[in-house]
């Protein structure tokens, strides 16, 4: 007997096939979405090796433009900052004659050290919506500075450090 | 007698073999010309007749046709380029040197491409500034108007995925800052960002991904929105002329006087009266 809710066969395959379909659609979106995240990436080492601490000289900011990070020798240690502006991803500068980092692409500028409440890394002005982060240093077996520039550290923390 | 160079043609569109390809045959009635455009497979996305005023240049300024003649002008130097060009780091860079200085012609495809680029990013804008203006973009043109907004959006990622093909410090940067724009997007952002680079910064990978997008993925989906743009055009009535839009018409047998806020005041013209034969 026939009620209401029974499906006719041309309904019955209809559903079916649009179910599978859909099932279809959604597989093919998850593997579409597999594919073109890349699993395996030839990119540079997150971690650099910045060579011995006595090539920079106490109170000296060096930029490592293929890496994108500074190298800074201050009074308390060795530290690292993203060299890396926070606002649209331009490479940074160090202007001596300012004492102060700063963006060429939108003019952001940060403090390279220590004034008043604010910690090297900060923004002075600009559009940056972050300081410049502080990167993990340390000394290897060989006596390297080396930089994992994957890591941020929070800054002035005693372990931000490399004291020689 | 000897014949003129136009029955000659008018023979030769006698032939088997013409006939065989095109099908509305010789002659000159307005039948045969109506069918020569309806029976082409290109041209058939057009209408078969339009208003000889809309063919004037006062009418559109040509700003529509010009942006497909830039279009047309990018691929046929497109292709060429592709030739002399490997999408590999640091390889790009010695090639676009190459086309510069050593393939011939290769100064000259390269920058009829680069200028046709910036031609067509501007005649888009001009052209939308038009139909605008015009009020064009009115009911029942709603829907060409939003395929219009696609097709810019469309020109735009084909010029910023151009842009870091070079892979000069130019190109290097500019595709820096515009992927770090991306990543703005809420929660998703970076994923964004990634997905698009096809990996963590700009490298052999984003360079490789813009390349497929500028040479292949985008021109075709321009290819698709374009046709249906065409289509539209007929299918809504032909071409935008103010003096002869139904609601226009209507309201000079009233003595009413036309404004440009003729849709707000008289809502929607009724197009569907003869207008689907052209």
């Amino acid at each position: 007997m026939k009620t209401t809710e029974d499906l006719s066969r041309r309904q019955f395959f209809t559903k079916l096939g649009l179910g599978s379909l859909s099932i279809a659609a959604v597989g093919t979106a998850a593997f579409s979405y597999q594919f073109l995240e890349p699993n395996v990436l030839y990119e540079p080492s997150p971690v650099v090796n910045a060579g011995k601490p006595d090539r920079y000289p106490l109170d000296s900011v060096t930029l490592d433009v293929n890496n994108g990070i500074y190298i800074i020798h201050s009074q308390e240690g060795y530290f690292s900052l993203s060299a890396v502006c926070t606002h649209l991803g331009c490479l940074t500068a160090w202007k001596p004659e300012l004492n102060m980092i700063a963006c060429p692409c939108h003019g952001s500028k940060f403090y390279v050290q220590a004034q008043g409440d604010h910690k090297p890394g900060d923004k002075i002005e600009g559009p940056a919506p972050k300081p410049l982060p502080w990167k993990r240093i340390w000394l290897n077996d060989d006596g390297d500075l080396l930089v994992d520039r994957s890591t941020d550290v929070p800054p002035l923390a005693r372990d931000s450090f490399v004291r020689v | 007698m000897a014949k003129t160079l136009d029955q000659h043609f008018d023979d030769l569109r006698s032939t088997r073999v013409w006939r065989s390809i095109f099908r509305s045959g010789a002659g000159s009635s307005t039948l045969k010309r109506a069918m020569a455009i309806q029976q082409n497979v290109f041209l058939h996305l057009f209408s078969t007749k339009v208003r000889t005023r809309m063919l004037s240049f006062s009418a559109t300024w040509y700003l529509g046709t010009l942006t497909l003649g830039t279009f047309l002008i990018l691929v046929a130097t497109g292709i060429p380029l592709m030739l002399y060009y490997h999408p590999s780091v640091p390889q790009a860079y010695a090639d676009t040197k190459d086309l510069q200085f050593v393939v011939s012609s290769g100064l000259f495809l390269r920058n009829l491409h680069r200028w046709s680029a910036h031609a067509m990013v501007f005649l888009v804008f001009a052209h939308m500034f038009k139909v605008f203006y015009r009020g064009a973009y009115r009911s029942p043109r709603e829907f060409n108007w939003v395929i219009g907004v696609i097709l810019l959006l469309i020109t735009l990622l084909l010029s910023y995925t151009g842009y870091l093909l070079p892979w000069d410090q130019l190109a290097y940067w500019a595709i820096t800052v515009g992927s770090n724009i991306a990543s703005a997007v809420p929660v998703i952002g970076y994923k964004i960002h990634f997905l698009l680079l096809g990996g963590h910064a700009v490298n052999a990978n984003a360079l490789l991904r813009f390349y497929v997008l500028h040479c292949m993925i985008l021109p075709l989906t321009a290819i698709f929105f374009i046709a249906i743009h065409f289509w539209r055009i007929r299918k809504d009535g032909g071409l935008y002329a103010h003096s002869s839009e139904p609601a226009v018409l209507q309201a000079q047998v009233q003595g009413t006087p036309t404004s440009p806020k003729i849709g707000e005041k008289w809502g929607t013209p009724d197009t569907s009266g003869g207008k689907e034969e052209q």
